[in-house]
């Protein structure tokens, strides 16, 4: 059997063809509006509460609509972008360093590695301005000068200083500034909030997404919620690897849903590993936890000369040291992109020169900045970072060098969206992580929160209204056949995954499903490797519903049940993600695919084939998907290959 | 390692609960307390018991999720540090450790070692933030911030609402989380506008939610994670006394 | 805004605060009051007899010495108002104990204010019905405060310097968090300030017992006679 059939190519014929400047002023002249008195009428519910959902309910509110919010945590200011460290971009040129609109336009398509639409990364760009007025109005406590003016970096790759940022802490207080503003309108009312509530399906009527099937996780009730629109905005799902940056909880599962329900999948295999995260201890590792890319500007990375080397890094003498990043990549040498650190990393341990008791490991060393700079300056650079790396891993750096290896760390894939943010279901929007990046296969830091607020904050209140301003649509209750059908699948699958009661955990699949997915769909996929693990992941999923076990009842809060559903996401979309992975031979963006490389050993991006946004379609469960193209085309910023030699 | 963990159990809100007696052998010093909880939880799950509910979810000190009062110290012994970022290697061979959960009125148990926080989302939505409608804002730029007040503010707005210094507080107060919210934004230009009005709506929030009063005990600030300082409180307190005062609609003040 | 500011939690330490300090201010004229004792009978005695007649001619007779009492008083039934609100709300607060007990890990003193409170309360009903109407003196003589004193220390009655001397020193750590809280509680808002603050609290705290123990133990060392 084929494992995948191609369709019909899609276009996106929301974007206005002419000038790129002015596109995103003419789409939003010429979306249908909603009249003031009308819009109390409208109902949306918006699944998400970081920084796209966050944004988003709280300016629809704003606007007068009717907002429902969900979010699967306690209370919506614990949303994972709140995990997000280093900072954001914005071409507010307050440096006078050259930077515009157009600059952070063409850095972040290039970033994107060509396979980003350039209408939608110019109106990102655009947009970011607007986004740092916006945050500053609410409070966001952004780094300042003496004089009183926003402090800005330059951050992965870029030539400018265009990086915004509140300390290590930039994600907690855009999305408290989010957060904050959201509060405000559910205590006004036009936002009704609905926490530890996890969406569990979409329901369609008549073509249109009209509402949610979701599980109250503190009483078990599986209820339905309807709208004249549904916004997702449920982040993305690093998790499939099990070890990831990513909260735990972080899921797949309302995206997949929605996928199921015919919206189409774009890019599943994209993932952004990150090259600086503290490396695994043990089998008991839950999660991984990231270590700023900020510390490459003043760290030195080194393995042993020697393979296997186990001396204590205080022994082994400068010149049985192998600096690989400053010999390989003499240009940029420990700030290389972090696609490149991470493959040299996997490199120099897949030699047996990885360092630490599991071998997957580099040394950070800063013994070169502290005696050049002094402790002190050190300390006062990274002194947070540096506290959090000792209680994690009970090792003092500035003594001994720290270990760094890389992890997975942010998905570009998501569900296909057009300019208007709109899927291809009618009044299905995704936002944030959640839909397929604006910024494409991206390499670069600090684009993922200005997407999501740019997203939230701006670009959907605008769009949606072109949608909405067609409703209020038919009202439909628990007796409309789509709806109870939707109902009835959850409320089965819930009681299939209590019913199995085998003899493995969820947390023991999901591992497993985890170390198959990073072996071969992680940094480097050869096409053997992922053949081998698309028969891999079927065998375990196979496994996993007739041995998981589940304990408890589907009353009442039950974390066990939790996971089983994402889990059992996690393996549909795995497969997705090895078939796409599969499919595309090129090496681009994050990854490296082995068949695709220089004669140097370099990655090798295959534009005449490969330039176009891979979107899937869902046929039924263990039936091949269908791949319909979404061509790019490049009219501003023309493709060229990298060399950071 | 091995130990012994007094857990406190509890089906659901209604049920009374108790402390319950697990054995966890094998405990690496490189587990966090909370990977030592999942191991408990894969044994507990295969004999067929039920799993220890317990809240946590980035497991990086920053989301607040995480919330275990450990030998009766929130977030236990370690400065500075969330559960989810406290590591087994503070423990020692043969312990007996008593886990619990916050204990307030305005943090109901939900189950086990799970509270209902929502207490903290209601004083935010009384007052908690800067009316700043999507759109309207000025140029960035517009408005300078002293740097003192910036990072001031930025020490008091790294507060992550996990509530404890309540679990913390023997008066069960949670004036250092409003204390945090109230000085972080009564320390910038644009939070000065609502400053009096906020302060008022937040306390009566607080005190309506079923906190207790603050006797300026500081419990509180040795459990914060993150280190947010008691003096937020008398800045709290200023403002309350200036926004009785003047009862927030004088004009020219 | 359903709640009068007074009464909000806030509101009610701000009470503390003020009668706090109202009591305080008593305090230091009543100890440098009572260190007249070493300048002999006849200084104390009339300075006792002095107070009762300040105010004169404004204010007839022993008035000003009312209008203090009523004010005593007032800030006496505002501040263990305020304390019992506020404590009967902390119990509120918190209606399950835990299991394992919290360890202190600021101040005793800020722990044990209530019970400091109460103590110095029967303290003060003991004392005045020994020292200002003289029901459980030995002596009794309102016209004598002097001898009232010399006869109430007595070596013979070493427990009664005892308990003075125990209720003091509760009285001082109810001032060491007091003082330092009450300047909180009006707004001290600086880390300088908070370091100022307790060492001025700890300071006055020592001084006011030193002046304070001063006479009991003059007298039951023979000092005082
Ligand atoms: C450690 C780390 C550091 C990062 N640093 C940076 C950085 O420096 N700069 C940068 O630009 N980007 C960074 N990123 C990436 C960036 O943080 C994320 O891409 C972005 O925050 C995603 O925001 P979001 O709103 O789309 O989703 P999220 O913030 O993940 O929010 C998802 C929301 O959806 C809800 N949800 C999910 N599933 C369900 C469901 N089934 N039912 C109900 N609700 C559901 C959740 O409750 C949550 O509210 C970082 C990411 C990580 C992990
Ligand atoms: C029955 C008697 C008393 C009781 C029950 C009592 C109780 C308390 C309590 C519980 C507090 C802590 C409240 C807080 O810190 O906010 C307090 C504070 C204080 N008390 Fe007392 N007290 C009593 C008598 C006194 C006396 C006689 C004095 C003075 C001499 C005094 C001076 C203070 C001061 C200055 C404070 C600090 C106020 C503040 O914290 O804002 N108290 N008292
Ligand atoms: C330990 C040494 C003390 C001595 C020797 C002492 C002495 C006296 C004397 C002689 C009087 C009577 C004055 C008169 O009737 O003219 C008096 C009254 C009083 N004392 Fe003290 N006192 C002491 C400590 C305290 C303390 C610690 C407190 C409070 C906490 C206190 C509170 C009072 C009060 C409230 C009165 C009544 C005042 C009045 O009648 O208006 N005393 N004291
Ligand atoms: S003030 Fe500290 S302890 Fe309290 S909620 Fe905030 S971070 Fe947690
Ligand atoms: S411990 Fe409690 S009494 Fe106040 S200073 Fe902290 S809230
Ligand atoms: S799990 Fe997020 S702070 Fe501990």
């Amino acid at each position: 059997m084929n494992l995948y059939t191609e369709g019909d190519p899609i276009a996106d014929t929301k974007a206005p063809d002419g000038p790129i400047e002015t596109r995103w002023d003419r789409r939003r002249f010429n979306a249908k509006l909603v009249n003031p008195s009308n819009r109390r009428k409208l109902t949306v519910i918006v699944v998400g509460t970081g920084l796209a959902g966050g944004s988003a309910a709280a300016t629809l509110g704003e606007l007068g609509y009717q907002v429902k919010s969900y979010c699967y945590q306690d209370s919506p200011r614990r949303a994972h972008s709140i995990a997000a460290q280093g900072g954001i971009n914005a071409a507010k040129n307050y440096r006078n360093d050259g930077d515009s609109i157009h600059r952070l336009f063409y850095d972040t398509v290039k970033g994107g590695d060509f396979r980003a639409r350039e209408s939608n990364v110019h109106r990102l760009a655009e947009v970011s301005v607007e986004i740092i007025d916006q945050c500053v109005a609410q409070g966001v406590p952004f780094a300042r000068e003496y004089g009183g003016l926003l402090d800005t970096r330059s951050f992965g790759g870029a030539q400018v200083q265009r990086t915004f940022y509140a300390r290590g802490q930039t994600g907690q207080q855009l999305l408290l500034g989010a957060y904050q503003a959201l509060e405000r309108q559910i205590a006004r009312g036009t936002v009704e909030m609905n926490s530890r509530h996890e969406m569990l399906e979409l329901i369609v009527v008549d073509g249109r997404a009209r509402g949610i099937v979701v599980r109250d996780m503190v009483t078990g009730e599986i209820t339905t919620d309807f709208a004249d629109a549904v916004v997702l905005a449920s982040g993305g799902y690093g998790n499939v690897f099990y070890l990831s940056t990513n909260a735990k909880g972080c899921n797949v599962t309302a995206t997949w849903r929605a996928h199921r329900k015919g919206a189409l999948f774009a890019n599943p295999c994209y993932t952004q590993i990150h090259p600086t995260c503290i490396p695994v201890s043990g089998d008991h590792q839950s999660k991984l936890t990231l270590m700023s890319e900020s510390l490459r500007n003043d760290g030195r990375v080194w393995v042993p000369k020697e393979v296997g080397d186990k001396r204590s890094p205080k022994d082994i003498p400068e010149n049985e040291r192998d600096y690989y990043l400053e010999r390989i990549y003499p240009a940029f040498g420990n700030l290389v992109p972090r696609d490149i650190a991470s493959r040299a990393a996997k490199n120099v341990c897949d030699e047996g020169r990885g360092v630490g008791p599991t071998g997957l490991g580099v040394y950070l060393d800063f013994a070169d900045a502290i005696n050049r700079l002094g402790r002190s300056v050190v300390a006062e650079r990274y002194g947070n970072l540096f506290d959090m790396y000792q209680r994690i891993t009970g090792e003092n750096p500035y003594e001994v060098p720290m270990r760094i290896y890389p992890a997975v760390h942010y998905t570009m894939g998501g569900l296909w969206v057009d300019y208007d943010l709109q899927s291809t279901i009618p009044g299905l929007y995704v936002i944030g992580e959640a839909n397929f990046s604006d910024h494409g296969a991206n390499r670069l830091g600090a684009s993922a929160l200005m997407q999501g607020l740019a997203d939230g904050y701006f670009v959907l209140p605008n769009t949606i209204s072109d949608y909405l301003s067609a409703g209020p649509f038919a009202p439909i209750d628990e007796s409309t056949p789509e709806v109870a059908q939707a109902r009835a699948d959850v409320e089965d699958r819930v009681s299939r995954l209590l019913a199995i009661n085998g003899d493995r955990t969820v947390d023991s699949f999901h591992r497993e499903l985890g170390r198959i997915m990073w072996e071969h769909c992680g940094m480097e996929r050869t096409d053997a490797g992922l053949r081998k693990a698309l028969d891999e992941i079927r065998a375990l999923r196979e496994q996993f519903w007739q041995r998981v076990k589940v304990p408890g009842t589907g009353e009442g809060l039950n974390q066990a049940l939790e996971k089983a559903g994402r889990v059992a996401d996690f393996f549909e979309l795995a497969e997705l993600m090895c078939i796409d992975a599969l499919h595309r031979t090129e090496s681009c963006g994050g990854h490296f695919r082995g068949e695709s490389q220089t004669p140097e050993g370099e990655a090798q991006r295959d534009d005449a084939h490969f330039s176009y946004v891979a979107a899937w379609e869902f046929t039924g469960a263990d039936q091949p998907p269908v791949l319909h193209k979404e061509d790019l085309v490049f009219e501003y910023v023309h493709p060229t290959q990298r060399s950071y030699k | 390692m091995n130990l012994t963990l007094r857990i406190w159990r509890q089906a659901g809100p209604e049920d009374r609960g108790q402390m319950v007696t697990y054995q966890v052998p094998d405990v690496s010093p490189d587990m966090s307390f909370l990977e030592m909880l999942d191991v408990l939880n894969e044994r507990l799950t295969l004999d067929g018991e039920e799993p220890v509910a317990f809240d946590h979810d980035c497991r990086e000190g920053i989301c607040g999720a995480c919330s275990l009062v450990i030998n009766g110290e929130p977030h236990g012994p370690e400065r500075a540090t969330t559960t989810c970022q406290l590591h087994m290697r503070h423990f020692s061979d043969g312990e007996t450790i008593d886990i619990e959960p916050w204990r307030a009125k305005a943090f109901p148990v939900i189950k086990d070692l799970v509270v209902n926080r929502d207490a903290f989302d209601r004083i935010i939505a009384a007052g908690g933030y800067i009316t700043a409608p999507t759109g309207s804002a000025p140029e960035a730029h517009a408005q300078p911030v002293a740097k003192a007040n910036a990072d001031a503010a930025f020490e008091n707005a790294a507060c992550i609402g996990c509530g404890a210094c309540v679990a913390a507080c023997p008066n069960g107060s949670g004036m250092l989380f409003t204390a945090a919210k109230v000085s972080q934004l009564g320390l910038l230009p644009q939070g000065q506008p609502e400053r009096y009005t906020r302060v008022i709506g937040m306390m009566a929030e607080h005190d309506a939610a079923g906190f207790g009063g603050c006797t300026n005990i500081g419990e509180c600030a040795v459990a914060c994670p993150k280190e947010i300082p008691l003096t937020s409180i008398g800045r709290l307190n200023r403002d309350f006394l200036k926004a009785a005062a003047i009862r927030n609609d004088t004009p020219g003040t | 805004m359903s709640r009068s500011p007074l009464r909000s939690s806030i509101g009610l330490k701000i009470v503390m605060a003020v009668t706090g300090i109202a009591l305080v201010l008593f305090l230091i004229a009543h100890m440098l009051g009572n260190l007249k004792v070493f300048a002999g009978q006849t200084s104390f005695d009339h300075y006792a007899h002095w107070l009762r007649q300040l105010g004169a001619p404004i204010l007839p007779g022993t008035w000003f010495i009312w209008i203090q009492r009523i004010l005593l008083l007032v800030a006496v039934i505002a501040h263990i108002a305020a304390a019992t609100a506020l404590a009967v709300r902390a119990k509120a607060a918190q209606p399950v104990r835990y299991a394992h007990r919290r360890p202190v890990r600021t101040s005793y003193a800020a722990r044990t204010m209530r019970w400091g409170g109460v103590i110095i309360l029967l303290f003060v009903i003991y004392h005045i019905l020994d020292l200002t109407t003289g029901t459980l003196n030995p002596l009794g003589d309102p016209d004598r405060p002097f001898a009232n004193v010399v006869a109430d220390f007595a070596p013979s009655r070493w427990y009664v310097t005892l308990f003075y001397t125990l209720a003091v020193v509760a009285l001082g750590f109810h001032l060491r968090h007091g003082v330092y809280s009450a300047l909180r509680s009006l707004g001290q808002q600086t880390p300088r300030g908070q370091r100022t603050a307790k060492a001025f609290a700890l300071v006055f705290a020592i001084v006011l017992c030193a002046g304070f123990l001063a006479v009991p133990f003059a007298v039951l060392t023979g000092l005082v006679r």
